[in-house]
């Protein structure tokens, strides 16, 4: 028995099967997922620039006839929807497992959106696990599934899936061969004349799944522990089984491993043995609606179930009216404390003098949303991943004929590389005008320090090309171009008024220094310290945000926490009184 | 009767702390104690956003069998609280008559370094109110070789209370830590341990 995550157990599963080859893009709840599996022997694995060309990839390599897993996280489905739609006309050739981790409750996502709905509206079978041993066993199973149905499968995680470990029975490795690629346009040319007869042909997958969720023991009835006779029934699924099992112990479950589709006679013959039938389920209506759908009627329990938010046992005791634990409230004065860049994170004046500038600063995903939140509160909009840059063309196209604060476009290194390529060739293309700032720290940093298109850093270390991010601006067509150390703040104040003054052209500036997480680029550097003399107790140091700074709340004196900072000298820079001192 | 929001049986432990201070080495450790002696466990962490210097908590639950992998409100058995605020902040999961062991350190928030919030005032008078053990674990730790064991501390403070081998516990700790560190972790858990026990006596 092995201690694993979902995200690792996954990855094992996947292995297990003689999965040969694994793309990705990072994004939380996900990322593990690739890394773990990038670890095992002989497979290759890569970090795509984004979840579509992942899926891309994987097609292309289970079309070659190898098995194939692709992970990423909830909203980068957003992204990869499109050849998704069509990867369920045209099927397979290899088995392809596509994994899904949604973040309900949103610990670390812009929505909480429910990737059911993404397996039904693109017939993609959807498995879903309840531990990290159902995550194993069900990936290992997912690619001969996805073979004989000719369908790639979706498997659903949610944060508590991904990120929960329980012991896990691993396997031996199945020695898979990798199937002969014939050419075949009917199946792999989805141009109108073809893709009308997969159309038809998916119709006849679908059945032959539907077919197959009626009978799979991954649909299983879960007894009740026989106090009330099973008057109540319940179907639920992934974590929110484990919930169901704890909060309503008396009730006879139907467990889905399956959630598209739904196997239809079991949820019939299910509904006919209980008095009262209820689905339970997690910031969505997707299965209520699917039940409901199959003409069955649901009860309602005595107090709604929330409507967003994760669930837990005591969320679903209440709901069913049962008498909860007390408990001690927590106490209403206590500060927040939300999450903050690094103590010396080296992009952090960017935010300030965007601040200083009263930009409208048109933000994008990653450690740099922290920008948002004050002190720094240096951010208008926040919306997908390469939003910035093509957002920010749309301020200026809406206020180019009025009086208007700079519009300052925010986006990382990866983050570009994900999808703001795309969008800084639209807006040169269409001669679009503003200031986009590329915070190139050498790394997907949110996500935990992953390798990206920029800083020639592969999944499993292959030689690569560190590519040059001015060079690639500047081939995109955008003739003013800078590249700035951000720790230098004279110099992040000059170039971004200057180029916030310019209102004919676009400008693209450059910060480009590493993440401090980065232990092989970022040198740590001897922690400063304050001169108590001098310091006036102003308190524009500690307005800057640094996690390793504070003031004293009587004398309002600053003090530099030695342990915290790593000597990036931004601090000293902003003191008008010499107060911060090296030695 | 207590009622209770699981029918599993299992032990739910919170820790909870301020990303970066090994709440999830520990919990790991505590997990990896339970398995190797035949129990079966849970634990569910959060990462992604919350790391950078926010709050953090990882759920353990553990026993012969376990459902759920989240601790509930009014559900826990113990809560090991890494720091005074996350242990406040986190109060209310903790059951009647449960276990609250929690360092003695008070780490500002931004909006406190700030000025724009306050600390609680005399957490620890607070926390012994809810029956809280407070563990100079910062001190012992330093002690024994290094502030950075003081998560190793406070599991030891835990591990009294829980029905684990010492000698398991010993062993997960040196398979788990960084080379090199193993004496001096399993120093700081015995200091974490017979700190507690001086209290009990």
């Amino acid at each position: 028995m092995e201690l694993l995550s979902g995200n690792q157990a996954i990855a094992q599963g996947a292995w297990e099967a003689g999965c040969q080859i694994g793309v990705a893009y990072p994004g939380t709840p996900s990322t593990e997922t690739m890394e773990t599996f990038a670890k095992l022997p002989d497979v290759y694995a890569e970090w795509a620039p984004n979840e579509k060309v992942a899926v891309e990839v994987g097609a292309g390599a289970s079309a070659a006839g190898t098995r194939v897993l692709a992970t990423m996280k909830h909203v980068g489905v957003n992204v990869a929807a499109d050849p998704l739609f069509t990867l369920a006309y045209t099927g397979v050739g290899g088995g392809m497992l596509i994994l899904t981790a949604d973040d309900p409750g949103m610990h670390s996502s812009q929505n909480e959106q429910d990737n059911h709905f993404y397996a039904r509206a693109a017939h993609i079978p959807m498995l879903e696990p309840s531990d990290s041993q159902e995550a194993h066993d069900m990936a290992k199973v997912a690619f001969e599934l996805s073979e004989r149905f000719d369908l790639p499968f979706f498997i659903r995680s949610t944060v508590r899936i991904s990120h929960a470990k329980s012991p896990v029975e691993v396997g031996e490795r199945e020695n898979f061969t990798p199937k002969q690629y014939k050419k075949n346009p009917a199946k792999w040319v989805m141009m109108p004349a073809f893709a009308i007869g997969r159309r038809a042909s998916l119709d006849q997958r679908v059945d032959a799944v539907t077919a197959w969720a009626d009978e799979t023991p991954l649909n299983r009835i879960v007894p009740g522990d026989g106090s009330d006779d099973g008057d109540i029934g319940v179907i639920c699924t992934g974590a929110i089984y484990q919930y169901v099992r704890d909060a309503l112990p008396e009730a006879r479950i139907l467990k889905l491993g399956v959630t598209w589709p739904l196997p239809k006679l079991k949820i019939q013959n299910f509904a006919f043995g209980v008095k009262h039938l209820y689905v339970v389920e997690e910031a969505s209506t997707y299965l209520s609606e699917q039940v409901r759908a199959l003409g069955i009627k649901l009860d309602q329990p005595e107090n709604p179930l929330p409507r967003d938010g994760e669930l837990d046992p005591w969320a679903i005791q209440i709901a069913f009216g049962k008498r909860v634990p007390t408990h001690t409230d927590t106490p209403e004065d206590l500060p927040a404390r939300p999450p903050a860049l690094c103590a010396g994170c080296p992009h952090r004046p960017v935010f300030r003098e965007l601040g200083r500038l009263h930009a409208i600063v048109v933000g994008d995903i990653g450690c740099y949303t922290l920008g948002a939140l004050p002190p720094l509160s240096a951010m208008d909009t926040t919306l997908c991943m390469g939003a910035s840059v093509s957002m920010g063309h749309g301020f200026e196209l809406a206020l180019h004929h009025t009086e208007h604060r700079p519009i300052v476009s925010v986006i990382g290194d990866s983050t570009f590389g994900h999808s703001g390529l795309e969008s800084l060739l639209g807006t040169v293309y269409n001669s679009g005008i503003g200031t986009i700032c590329i915070l190139d720290n050498r790394t997907t940093a949110m996500t935990g320090q992953q390798g990206d298109m920029f800083n020639g850093i592969t999944l499993q270390h292959r030689p690569t090309r560190e590519l040059n991010m001015a060079q690639v601006v500047r081939a995109l067509g955008v003739d003013d171009v800078e590249e700035i150390n951000p720790n230098n703040i004279k110099a992040v104040r000059e170039a971004l008024q200057r180029a916030t003054k310019a209102d004919d052209r676009l400008s693209v500036l450059i910060f480009r220094s590493p993440c401090v997480q980065l232990k092989d680029s970022f040198v740590r550097q001897k922690p400063l310290h304050v001169d108590e003399e001098k310091c006036t107790t102003c308190g524009v140091c500690v307005s800057i945000g640094c996690p390793a700074l504070s003031s004293d709340l009587d004398s309002g004196i600053a003090h530099i926490d030695e342990v915290q900072c790593v000597g990036c000298k931004q601090c000293q820079q902003y003191c008008a009184f010499h107060a911060i001192k090296e030695d | 009767m207590t009622s209770s929001v699981y029918s599993d049986g299992a032990t739910s432990v919170l820790l909870c702390g301020v990303g970066g201070q090994g709440t999830i080495l520990a919990a790991d450790i505590l997990a990896k104690t339970v398995c190797a002696s035949g129990d079966v466990v849970k634990l569910s962490e959060i990462h992604g956003m919350a790391q950078r210097g926010g709050s953090v908590t990882t759920d353990v639950r553990f026993g012969k069998y376990v459902n759920s992998m989240v601790c509930c409100q009014g559900s826990c058995d113990a809560i090991l609280a890494f720091e005074t605020t996350e242990a406040l902040r986190n109060i209310s999961y903790l059951r009647d008559g449960g276990m609250l062991i929690v360092n003695d350190q008070s780490i500002k928030p931004l909006p406190v370094l700030t000025g724009d919030s306050v600390m609680p005032e005399e957490p620890e008078s607070q926390l012994r109110a809810y029956g809280g053990k407070l563990i100079p674990a910062q001190d012992i730790a330093q002690k024994t070789g290094s502030i950075k064991t003081a998560n190793v501390v406070l599991l030891g403070a835990l591990s009294t209370s829980l029905l684990y081998e010492q000698r398991v516990w010993e062993e997960q700790i040196s398979a788990s830590v960084p080379k090199g560190t193993e004496a001096m972790n399993i120093a700081a858990f015995r200091a974490g341990r017979a700190f507690v026990q001086n209290i009990h006596d």
